[in-house]
């Protein structure tokens, strides 16, 4: 017989999430995709050899991983929808923000895993010699993409009682994640091409962390709960 | 010592391996009524799913709700498990909390097994077991040896039959120990003779002094086993009627 051992609900949560992606591979497969076929369609659309296109790179890994988490957003409560585990799991003694940490750690896992592979195919892709801080981009890269998670993960959350979730969420998530997006690309671009300084830029993205982490944890447990 | 749904070894082995706070099923001397529902309505917009429901839930018992489609059976099963809360009137159960309060000591199964496709029966129960730290849990073993699965079965759910998801699903509510269970249509798209199994099933759950509530277009297969049959109509409780397994409490113990 296997005893149950005593883990933070989180955790529970957590490896659950990552055990079922292991298995299933469905949303890193998607986003790592999405994000390579940006990456090439922009190299198209522009000529990586341009050394004008430097200033821009930033904004294009960006964007390639903005698109990409969307994909993966979309479908971050399909398996909990599907067959109802979601009203399994509210009546356990876990916490609405347990699920919510959980979901969104193990997303943050799958993003920055894609990241990982990512960033230096881009960077060969695009011919780029970075000339800034790079170690800064280790600052940079999980900041913003805690910034596109947390809100990912709490607006589809938001959306999964209403019948057009898939379009919803973008039309939702992308004005808010504006302000993270812009200081993701500036403090990227300040790195990549050392015109600039970085380090507001990156104050700005962990401050805006601090807040909206701050706000989801704080409204999760109504919008788990509530009735569409 | 709670009543266990296994045997008495294994369920020893049960409270050694999860020493929590105990959590006895409901007995006649503990309570009044496991819940008590006041004029509970439930609207939706301008629908009403439920009508001014009394009703109040006596403890180990087995009650059969009874309706056509959209007579607001698997509304009430919701209420009661704290999913949704009703528009009006008043619920409460075990000592006067919410629903909502009363996590881990309300089990509910719905149509849909509440279980992950892609994980198997085993790693589905691990899953849930470690979401009920507050509660005196079965192992999944146990769980899944209750309900007659194979434990050893690799299978994720996606590839059982509908009788085991359905049986699956029982082990998922039936690993908290919970003291009041909500089971809706138990019995639907089963074959005959897993019906009856699940029947069975219930039986012991019954036999064990738990409380059961029930719903099922099946009434020929429920009826042996209910306490009460209450048949629903639009939303409103249109009669409340003994079943036939109902017999008076004696001596403190459960019928």
């Amino acid at each position: 017989m296997s005893a149950i051992r005593r883990r933070p609900y989180v955790l529970v949560h957590l490896a659950k999430d990552l055990k079922i992606e292991w298995r299933s591979k469905d949303s890193a497969n998607a986003m790592l995709f999405f994000a390579l076929l940006v990456v090439a369609i922009f190299s198209l659309a522009f000529d990586p050899t341009n050394p004008d296109l430097h200033k821009f790179t930033g904004a294009i890994l960006c964007v390639a991983v903005m698109f990409a988490a969307m994909s993966a957003l979309n479908q971050v409560w399909a398996r909990e929808l599907q067959n109802q585990v979601l009203d399994a799991q509210r009546m356990t003694n876990a916490g609405a923000n347990d699920l919510f940490i959980g979901k969104v750690l193990a997303n943050f896992i799958l993003l920055t895993t894609v990241e990982l592979i990512l960033t230096p195919i881009f960077v060969i892709f695009y011919n780029l010699n970075v000339v800034g801080n790079v170690w800064l981009l280790a600052a940079v890269i999980p900041l913003g993409t805690w910034a596109l998670i947390v809100n990912g993960v709490f607006f589809a959350a938001l959306s999964i009682r209403t019948r057009s979730r898939e379009l919803l969420l973008p039309l939702i998530l992308l004005p808010i994640f504006i302000p993270a997006l812009l200081a993701m690309v500036m403090s990227t671009t300040a790195i990549l091409t050392g015109t600039s300084e970085p380090t507001l830029w990156i104050k700005m993205l962990a401050v805006y962390d601090i807040i909206f982490t701050t706000v989801c944890l704080l409204l999760f447990d109504t919008v788990l709960h509530a009735e569409g | 010592m709670s009543p266990s749904l296994i045997d008495g070894t294994a369920a020893k082995e049960s409270l050694t391996t999860r020493q929590h706070e105990p959590n006895a099923p409901a007995t006649p001397e503990s309570m009044a009524s496991v819940a008590q529902l006041e004029s509970v309505s439930k609207l939706y917009g301008t629908f009403a799913a439920l009508r001014k429901i009394t009703l109040q839930i006596e403890p180990a018992r087995c009650y059969v709700l009874l309706g056509e489609n959209g007579a607001g059976k698997s509304t009430l099963l919701r209420v009661l498990g704290g999913l949704i809360r009703p528009t009006y009137g008043n619920i409460k159960v075990f000592e006067g909390i919410r629903p909502d309060e009363a996590r881990g000591r309300i089990g509910y199964m719905s149509h849909a097994p509440m279980l992950y496709d892609q994980l198997t029966g085993m790693e589905n129960l691990h899953y849930f077991a470690s979401l009920y730290q507050k509660r005196e849990c079965l192992t999944p073993e146990q769980a899944l040896t209750a309900v007659s699965l194979d434990p050893e079965l690799k299978r994720p759910i996606s590839q059982y039959s509908q009788g085991m998801r359905q049986r699956a699903s029982l082990a998922r509510v039936l690993i908290s120990q919970p003291e009041l269970l909500l089971l809706d249509e138990p019995f639907s798209n089963m074959d005959i003779a897993s019906a009856h199994q699940m029947l069975a099933l219930v039986q012991r759950i019954r036999e064990q002094g738990r409380t059961i509530v029930l719903t099922t277009h099946q009434r020929d297969l429920a009826e042996p086993i209910a306490d009460y049959l209450v048949f629903l109509r639009a939303g409103a409780l249109d009669s409340l009627h003994l079943g036939p397994a109902y017999a008076p409490y004696t001596a403190g113990a459960p019928a």
